[in-house]
């Protein structure tokens, strides 16, 4: 019934045909979900870094949390931001829901953890080898972090690739925050759930495809910055 | 209130002050005595080896005076005083394995020297001259980790160095080197002995220990078991330990 | 190198957040509706006519009407448009909304398999053909999400007297999701489901299906409009929602749902008098 080729047609003509509805909901797609991943990485690979590079009580609890949370649902993450930022809830007055904001405010809540968790175990293998040297050193709390986050900083790439490709590939949560809302909210992976209830399943593949094209230059330009620079000051 | 008598100990003591000491230092792991109650002074400007048996503590030992290592018992003193951060800045110490930061060669060294309090005029000067000392001007811009173990261990005695330490610690630093690289490291070492740098070097080799000691601290089994000028510790050791270990015998007994 | 990079990204999403902030420019109003109304095409084509006109712009949220009023009773939204008449009116009662009217209407019909397991085809009263349905236990896939076509489905089945959700996972299939995904869930599964007409119409992914069961005015199905009550939540636009409201019941905006076909069919029939 559905052919390969069709489904290829059908997203080189969405391209072939690009319009200013298409771009609208790609760009969209990209500043949501690019901001959500810098924000989690300001927030997640401090904190990352904190629990790998240091003992203290409760670290293991951390631990156990940050990983628990790398699989939070997003329908749940987003039915909390919905519940928060709802007129009814307690930041309604901010009128943030059905905003490209609370859509990044839900993504950010589901790429922190994983940011952090990842951030977490790359930093705490670089500590063990560091640590001495840095002791010897009389390094403090903060200047310790600071470096080992700038010299694991490759690996941290990948992190954040990786906190990208869980946002951008998520539906649950911008549908509930975003409501889906044409030219305010319309993102690629809900205009994909849009068009599969519509029964358009050739155009939701398309554009499917067109998502994982997307990803795919984010992720070339990642590693072409990292292969650049990495020659650089790394071995 | 403890921590006043010995200090008042201390003040009183002034007049022989070492730089460095150790009063009863214990250390146990996982419930494992590892060091037992070791009393030890190191004098300034002298060059201090610590020798011993494989698992005889002499790491631990460096570790403990270092302050990487906290006693469990007993304690370390700066002269005469509870190391402060001004201590911490007045010692450094190279491994075994150079820690290289995933950085430059210069970005190594001015990472020390920025830790160290130093303000950026300064830095470039003072690099440089590290770079000449350990020999890798060329290899500056060069990522740290691609150099060669003896570049990187010379970088590493530099990086150590530039701070200017009262007190270097070397913990094996030639143990996985070929004679020419051990030869620099060596050269290293005995010049910032020359300006004034007290030594205190854990080594296997007995060729390096006569080039590069002036005494021994014997260790066998977490304990002191003999300590003296060089030539009598290892010429005519009085241990029994340190007397197997020169004749490359295995000794098991307790010392004492 | 690598931290002027960082910077620029960095710079770059914040720059980006910021328009975000300012995108609010104009005076907007936010719908809470059903999958019905978006999904058939009608909100993209009489939209742009009301927001030309007033310059208000119009943001729809299209979820299952039970959902719909329950955003709506929080707050979330100054329009209420949605197809369940006794949970609007109990709605306005709790004083959520400010009064109900009349939009417009379609109807409901039962789509099924060419093969036609339960012999329905053809029919007109519905009662009969789900009680057809039940006896057979030909499979019949239902919304089962609170909806509005959810409300009307159940209430057809308790007129006929059959409790068809104790047959639930058997032949009796909710999928507890919207009318788009039931049907593509249903029709691949060989099932009967009951639509709204005009998603039917525009629905992409027919297959070989057709309608069933139709013209029964027991499947009437009709749209109300609320505004939300700004007493209650006075977050709410009251001059922009009620210029809506207003322009959707005027001659022109009921000429405007009027007028919209797909495939030469009228999907939604005015009657903001009735």
């Amino acid at each position: 019934m559905f052919s390969f080729g069709d489904i290829m047609a059908e997203a080189l003509g969405l391209i072939l045909t690009w319009d200013r509805d298409l771009s609208e909901i790609v760009l969209l797609s990209l500043r949501v979900t690019l901001t959500a991943v810098a924000i989690s990485c300001l927030i997640g690979l401090p904190l990352g870094a904190v629990v790998g590079a240091f003992r203290f009580r409760g670290r293991g609890t951390v631990t156990v949390l940050l990983n628990a949370l790398m699989g939070l649902p997003p329908v749940v993450v987003g039915l909390f931001v919905y519940l928060m930022l709802s007129n009814a809830g307690p930041l309604g007055i901010l009128g943030l829901l059905y905003t490209p904001t609370a859509m990044i405010i839900a993504q950010t809540i589901l790429v922190t953890p994983i940011v952090a968790a990842l951030t977490k175990q790359v930093v705490e293998d670089l500590h063990g080898e560091y640590a001495e040297q840095f002791a010897s050193f009389g390094l403090t709390a903060r200047a310790r972090v600071a470096a080992l986050l700038w010299d694991a900083r490759y690996s941290l790439l990948t992190v954040a690739l990786a906190g990208f490709g869980r946002a951008v590939a998520e539906v649950g949560a911008v549908l509930i925050v975003g409501g889906n809302i044409n030219h305010v909210t319309r993102v690629m992976t809900t205009t994909i759930a849009l068009e599969t209830s519509k029964g358009n399943l050739e155009l939701a593949l398309a554009l499917g495809v067109l998502l994982l094209g997307l990803a795919v230059i984010v992720n070339a330009a990642v590693m072409a910055l990292r292969a650049s620079a990495v020659r650089a000051a790394y071995a | 209130m403890r921590d006043t008598v010995m200090d008042i100990r201390a003040e009183s003591a002034v007049a022989a002050q070492p730089l460095l000491e150790a009063r009863g230092v214990g250390f146990s792991a996982g419930g494992q005595p590892l060091i037992h109650g070791i009393d030890l002074g190191i004098e300034p400007g002298r060059r201090t080896l610590v020798m011993g048996a494989n698992g005889s503590g002499k790491s631990l030992l460096l570790r403990l005076l270092h302050g990487l290592l906290t006693p469990s018992s007993g304690q370390v003193l700066w002269r005469g005083h509870a190391p402060d951060r001004g201590a911490r800045r007045a010692q450094a110490m190279v491994f075994q394995r150079p820690v290289m930061l995933r950085r430059s060669v210069l970005a190594n060294l001015n990472f020390a020297l920025k830790v160290h309090g130093m303000a950026g005029r300064a830095r470039a000067a003072r690099v440089q001259e590290a770079l000449d000392m350990a020999r890798l001007s060329d290899l500056a811009s060069h990522p740290a980790r691609v150099l060669s173990g003896g570049e990187q261990q010379r970088l590493a005695v530099a990086r150590a160095l530039m701070c200017e330490p009262d007190l270097l610690f070397l913990d094996e630093p030639t143990s996985s080197l070929d004679p020419a690289s051990t030869q620099m490291i060596e050269d290293l070492v005995n010049a910032a002995h020359a300006r004034g740098v007290t030594i205190v070097m854990v080594t296997h080799d007995l060729g390096q220990a006569r080039r590069m000691g002036d005494e021994v601290i014997f260790l066998h089994a977490g304990r002191v078991a003999e300590r003296g000028p060089l030539h009598q510790v290892l010429g005519a050791p009085r241990s029994e330990a340190a007397r197997a270990w020169t004749q490359g015998r295995l000794y098991t007994g307790t010392p004492h | 190198m690598f931290r002027r990079h960082l910077l620029s990204l960095a710079l770059g999403a914040t720059l980006a957040l910021g328009t975000g902030a300012a995108q609010a420019q104009d005076e907007f109003i936010v719908v809470q509706s059903t999958t019905s109304t978006q999904n058939s095409g009608l909100f993209d084509y009489i939209l742009p006519m009301f927001e030309e006109k007033t310059g208000i712009d119009v943001r729809v949220v299209a979820v299952g009407t039970g959902q719909a009023i329950k955003n709506a009773a929080n707050g979330d939204g100054d329009v209420l448009f949605v197809h369940a008449k006794p949970a609007e009116e109990k709605f306005v009662a709790e004083g959520h909304g400010v009064s109900r009217a009349n939009v417009m209407y379609n109807d409901f019909v039962i789509v099924g398999p060419p093969a036609d397991p339960a012999g329905v085809a053809g029919m007109s009263d519905v009662v009969a053909a789900l009680t057809k349905i039940a006896e057979t236990q030909a499979p019949f896939a239902s919304r089962g999400d609170d909806s509005g076509t959810n409300k009307a489905e159940l209430r057809l089945w308790k007129e006929a007297g059959i409790d068809a959700q104790s047959s639930s996972g058997e032949w009796y299939r909710e999928t507890g999701s919207g009318m788009g995904a039931t049907l593509n869930t249903g029709t691949a599964m060989g099932a009967y489901i009951m639509t709204d007409r005009a998603t039917w119409i525009a629905f992409g992914n027919k297959g070989d299906y057709e309608i069933a069961v139709e013209g029964d005015p027991k499947m009437f199905n009709q749209y109300g409009i609320i505004l939300v009550n700004p007493e209650k939540h006075p977050n709410v636009k009251i001059d922009a929602g009620q210029a809506f409201i207003d322009w959707v019941l005027s001659d022109e905006g009921q000429a405007a749902i009027a007028s919209y076909k797909v495939d030469g069919q009228q999907l939604f029939f005015p009657n903001a008098g009735g």
